[in-house]
Formats: C-alpha cells, sequence, structure tokens
C-alpha cells in the first residue's frame, strides 16, 4: 500500500488549499493544542526530540535552532523563508501553492514556540500570485479566529505578513533575507551574532525554511517518536526531493530521508530519456559538488550523513541528474554563470572570484584555452575555499571543482578540440 | 506635492502597518513596486516620493532598484517575458526555446520588440525546473508563470497580446 503523504498531502486530499477543507482534515488542531494546553517551551522540546533538520539546505536541527532564541531581549520574531531559488528546487513553491495552511499552522506553532507576536513570509518576487493567495489566506485565518489578539482565550497574540522579495538569489542566505526584509541590499551578515540573538530589526529571530515549517503541525500531533519512525536515526523524516534534469519524469517526490538516489532516479523518475546512460548528479542544485553517478553513488541513501561520503552535501535534496551527452565544460559554464550574476558584491572572494572564473569558464567553453586555463580556474576556485562571508560564495566553487576533479577527460577534450561547443 | 502619497494613501498606510512604526524603512520594497504599478517603471520622481514617505535618502532607495532585478530604472515593453536559462532549464531545451523565440519576433534577448509591446529578457532560475521550458511575465501589474512551453505556445500567448495592445 502507498504511505499516505504528509507534506505533499494535496495529492491525497483535493482542494486542501481550501482551508474548510484542511479543517475537515484536523487543520489547526495541532495551533490550537500548542497554544491552549502546551508551554512553548514543551513545544521546542517535542521538535527537538523529533529530530528535525532545516530542510532549506544546511540541516541545522530545527528545535535546537528555536531554542537558541534570546529570552532577555524582546520582542521576538519568526520569519519563514519561501524564497526559494536555488536552480533544481521548487518544492516550497509546490507546498505553498497545494497545501499553504499547513506550512502556516507550521510558521504559527514556531511563532507561539519562540513567543512572537509576528510572523513574517519573505516569498520571492517571482512568485508574486502565491504571495498575494498567502495575504487572502491569511485574512481568512484571521476571520476564522486563528490568527489576531487573544488565540483561544488566551494571552497570546499572533499576526503573519507578507513581504515581497524582488529578485536575488543571496536572499535565501538568512541575514541577506532579513537585510532585505528590513528594505536594505540584500547582503549577508557578518556572523556571530546569529539571527536567534541579533535578527530583524536587531531583535531575536528565527528563521525556518517553509518545507521545514509544514513538518511542525504532523510532529505537535503525532509527537516525535512517530516522526522518527520515518527516515533514519540522524536524518528522520521525510523530504522532499525535487528531480531535474535529464530525467523522464521530473518533479518532487516526497520520500523518506534516505531513500537511494538509484530509487529516486530510476523507480520514481522513471530513468534517462533516449536510453542515455546516467553521468552524474547533483544532490544539492547548482551549489552541488558533482557526484560520478557509478553504482556506489546510485545505492548511497539520500540523507545528511550518506550524501557527504560522495565528497557532496545534500543541501535541499535538489536532484539534477546529468547524462552522457552533456560535457562538464558546459555545465559549469551554466552554474558559473548563474553565481557571477548572483554574487551579492559584499565580499571580495565571492565578488572578484565569480567574475574571474566567468572569465575562464568562456575561455574554455569558446575554445580559446590551454590547459593552463583549466588549472588556471581550479586554482581560482581553490582560493575561494573557506574564504566567502557566507556559504553561497562558497557554493560556486562546488561543481567547478568536482568537475574538474572528476571529469578531467571532458576539460581536456574541449582543450584539445580548439573548437566552440554547439 | 507627493503623487503616490495622495493617490495611494490608503495602500500606502496598510503597508506601513506591516512593520514597527520606528522600521519605516522596511516599506521600500512594497513601495517600488507600488511606484512601477503607477508609472512603470521607477522613475526620478518615484525615487523622490518613497524616500520622501520613509524618510530614507533617494539614493537608498535607488540602490535596490540597481540590487533587485524586478525592478527597472527605465522603461520596457509592456510585458517583460523572462525566460529562464539556468541549469535544469537549459537541460531541457532553454536555451534553444529562448534563441528561436528571439527569432520568431525577429530581436535579441534584452531588446524590445518596436512596438513596445515585448521586452525578452534571460531570468536566473525560476523554481519551475520540471516544467521547463518555462518564462515568466511581467507587467505593471504583476507576475505570471508560463510553464511545458514550446515555441509554438509562446506564440499563442503572444498574438493575444499584439491583437489585444
Amino acid at each position: 500500500m502507498k504511505r499516505p503523504y504528509l507534506l505533499l498531502r494535496h495529492r491525497d486530499i483535493p482542494d486542501l488549499n481550501d482551508l474548510t477543507v484542511y479543517r475537515q482534515h484536523g487543520g489547526f488542531e495541532a495551533f490550537r493544542k500548542a497554544v491552549t494546553t502546551m508551554q512553548p517551551q514543551e513545544v521546542v522540546e517535542i521538535v527537538k526530540a523529533s529530530g528535525l533538520r532545516g530542510r532549506g539546505g544546511a540541516g541545522f536541527p530545527t528545535g535546537l535552532k528555536w531554542s537558541f532564541i534570546d529570552q532577555k531581549n524582546w520582542p521576538h520574531y519568526v520569519v519563514a523563508n519561501a524564497d526559494e531559488s536555488e536552480p533544481g528546487t521548487f518544492k516550497d513553491r509546490e507546498i505553498m501553492e497545494g497545501n499553504p495552511f499547513q506550512f502556516l499552522e507550521g510558521l504559527m506553532i514556531a511563532a507561539y514556540a519562540v513567543q512572537a507576536n509576528v510572523a513574517y513570509v519573505y516569498v520571492r518576487g517571482e512568485f508574486w500570485h502565491l504571495a498575494h493567495q498567502l495575504d487572502r489566506r491569511i485574512q481568512q485565518l484571521h476571520n476564522a479566529g486563528f490568527l489576531g489578539d487573544r488565540l483561544f482565550g488566551t494571552d497570546y497574540s499572533l499576526r503573519i505578513y507578507t513581504h515581497l522579495g524582488a529578485g536575488a538569489y543571496i536572499c535565501g542566505e538568512e541575514t541577506a533575507l532579513l537585510e532585505s526584509l528590513e528594505g536594505k541590499l540584500g547582503q549577508p551578515r557578518l556572523r556571530p551574532p546569529f539571527p536567534p540573538a541579533v535578527g530583524l530589526f536587531g531583535k531575536p529571530t528565527i528563521v525556518n525554511n517553509v518545507e521545514t515549517l509544514a513538518n511542525v503541525p504532523l510532529i505537535i500531533e503525532h509527537g516525535a517518536e512517530w516522526y522518527r519512525s520515518f527516515g533514519t536515526e540522524k536524518s528522520p523524516g521525510v523530504k522532499i526531493f525535487c528531480l531535474s534534469g535529464r530525467v523522464n519524469r521530473p518533479g518532487n517526490y516526497e520520500l523518506p530521508l534516505g531513500t537511494t538516489f538509484r530509487e529516486l532516479i530510476f523507480e520514481h523518475g522513471k530513468g534517462i530519456p533516449d536510453g542515455k546512460q546516467i553521468k552524474a548528479i547533483m544532490a544539492a542544485g547548482a551549489s552541488s559538488a558533482l557526484i560520478v553517478a557509478d553504482d556506489r553513488a546510485l545505492d548511497t541513501p539520500m540523507d545528511y550523513e550518506s550524501v557527504p561520503a560522495l565528497g557532496a552535501q545534500l543541501g535541499s535534496a535538489s536532484v539534477i541528474v546529468i547524462d552522457e551527452t552533456v560535457s562538464m565544460d558546459w555545465l559549469i559554464r551554466k552554474t558559473v554563470h548563474f553565481f557571477q550574476h548572483e554574487s551579492c558584491g559584499k565580499c571580495t572572494p565571492c565578488r572578484e572570484g565569480t567574475y574571474w572564473m566567468k572569465h575562464l569558464v568562456d575561455r574554455i567553453h569558446h575554445g580559446e584555452a590551454s590547459q593552463n586555463d583549466v588549472e588556471l580556474l581550479y586554482d581560482v576556485a581553490s582560493q575561494m575555499r573557506g574564504k566567502c562571508l557566507c556559504a553561497l560564495g562558497e557554493f560556486s566553487i562546488e561543481a567547478v571543482l568536482s568537475a574538474i576533479e572528476r571529469f578531467p577527460q571532458d576539460f581536456a577534450a574541449r582543450v584539445a578540440q580548439q573548437e566552440p561547443a554547439l | 506635492m507627493n503623487h503616490l502619497l495622495e493617490k495611494y494613501a490608503t495602500e500606502i498606510e496598510t503597508t506601513l502597518a506591516k512593520y514597527p512604526p520606528d522600521q519605516k524603512r522596511a516599506a521600500a520594497m512594497p513601495l517600488l513596486y507600488l511606484a512601477q504599478r503607477e508609472y512603470g517603471y521607477v522613475t526620478k520622481q518615484a525615487l523622490r516620493e518613497i524616500s520622501e514617505i520613509l524618510d530614507v535618502p533617494p539614493t537608498e532607495i535607488g540602490q535596490l532598484v540597481g540590487f533587485y532585478t524586478l525592478y527597472y530604472d527605465e522603461p520596457g515593453g509592456k510585458y517583460r517575458l523572462q525566460v529562464c536559462t539556468d541549469l535544469p532549464c537549459a537541460l531541457r531545451g532553454a536555451e534553444e526555446f529562448l534563441e528561436q523565440l528571439c527569432e520568431n519576433l525577429g530581436i535579441q534577448v534584452g531588446e524590445t520588440t518596436p512596438d513596445g509591446l515585448i521586452t525578452v529578457e534571460k531570468v536566473m532560475c525560476l523554481a519551475g525546473c520540471d516544467r521547463a521550458p518555462l518564462f515568466q511575465v511581467q507587467t505593471a501589474e504583476g507576475i505570471t508563470y508560463h510553464e511545458n512551453q514550446s515555441v509554438e505556445s509562446a506564440m499563442k500567448l503572444i498574438r493575444t497580446w499584439q491583437s489585444n495592445p
């Protein structure tokens, strides 16, 4: 029997994005339970015990993050990160379209847990339509008595506002997101202090990804132990894997953490089109190191511990499939152009490094390069490692270094060819 | 006289109410969208008006326009057709799609059709990688997504704009 969906529940239940339908299926009972029967600290403890880890990419334990909130400095804020912009990632969008109330309920429980009376949803500007839908749904929640003052007759009050971004990948980084929410350039802050100490408007703030928050009502409803029955010991729960690239059935797949690459790509994704062979996998979108798609890799469980053994990261679990027809010099030109365009310009290693990498990948691609240029590219990327202000700068070199290390033949062939690629 | 403030007093008040009273600057991004809706792009006048409403120097509002890709400091086509050609989309033919679309319209990427109707642009990931080729259409009124596109389906949409400019 097929396991019912936990996050993509709208695939089992029609019209779940309608408040009445969501409530008929137990919607907002977890929020009510938390506010009327639990101490904020109890909510934090249950989420901690569930082992839920941040689904935005970093995999940081969610309950632990909540427990870091500074109790001496008020007010507190919670911000949902709905700035989904990593190439290969399109899961938060489906949640907000299909199952928006579960996400909002998770946000509301998070707000109660850290006693925030105001929460924001930072929605990327391209999701203009979604942000307006969320505004209408937030209004419905006010009308239904789930948002506003003195909820369920308690002293707790909560308001939620959306804030629309305007096109900047960097705003997915939580401190850049907070800057942007304050009406400034989306540039990361120097840390520490981290947002739970000094966040939005200088106040203690929790920033959580949309998918992370969508897990929270389930944990409150069914308990930490139940949640731990899915996934692996260190990576509990289910995850939405975004499958894209050269695969027959791209899309979102909700699976337990620890599912193998082979099952995702060949069972759910139905394999590679046109009878081609799989060549490489990127597990964390454009920020990924390239994994050589051999049997060992394909049989690796996709969880936060196993993927690093392949010299890569699980990140947001955005699996891009690369087939044998793709040359890695073409591929890294795509990723480098992306990061060069999206570099916020604040720190020198990323701003200058991505600029020089762009020149080098263009030269290689246009058949104007020698093997020395490939080595220079490797050198530039290596020099950026560990020196960027935020993780996004570091991400820009992952594909470059791994491509040159693991697929040197592609570069040798391009250099030898001395003619432009198609 | 502040045109934006006079014409949209209630909307601006609602926007400002989302943020703490001493953090008015947070409303800069929503107000830039409002300015684009009113003027088509962020004019110098709009910068002055927003600056006045928020009590933030106009240059600090202006730099947001340069930083964020969905704001414009010059007029473009009525429809900005923005195609994603990032890696996952490129693996599904987005680059060829964009090239053929431009050929059909007789313009290069970044250019506007002579009738001023359409600007074609190349943009970064739109979070629709499984439904590529895809593009978004940005107008003064907002943004819509168009997924699983072919040159034929895109041209069909464009013809509806052309017949009803």
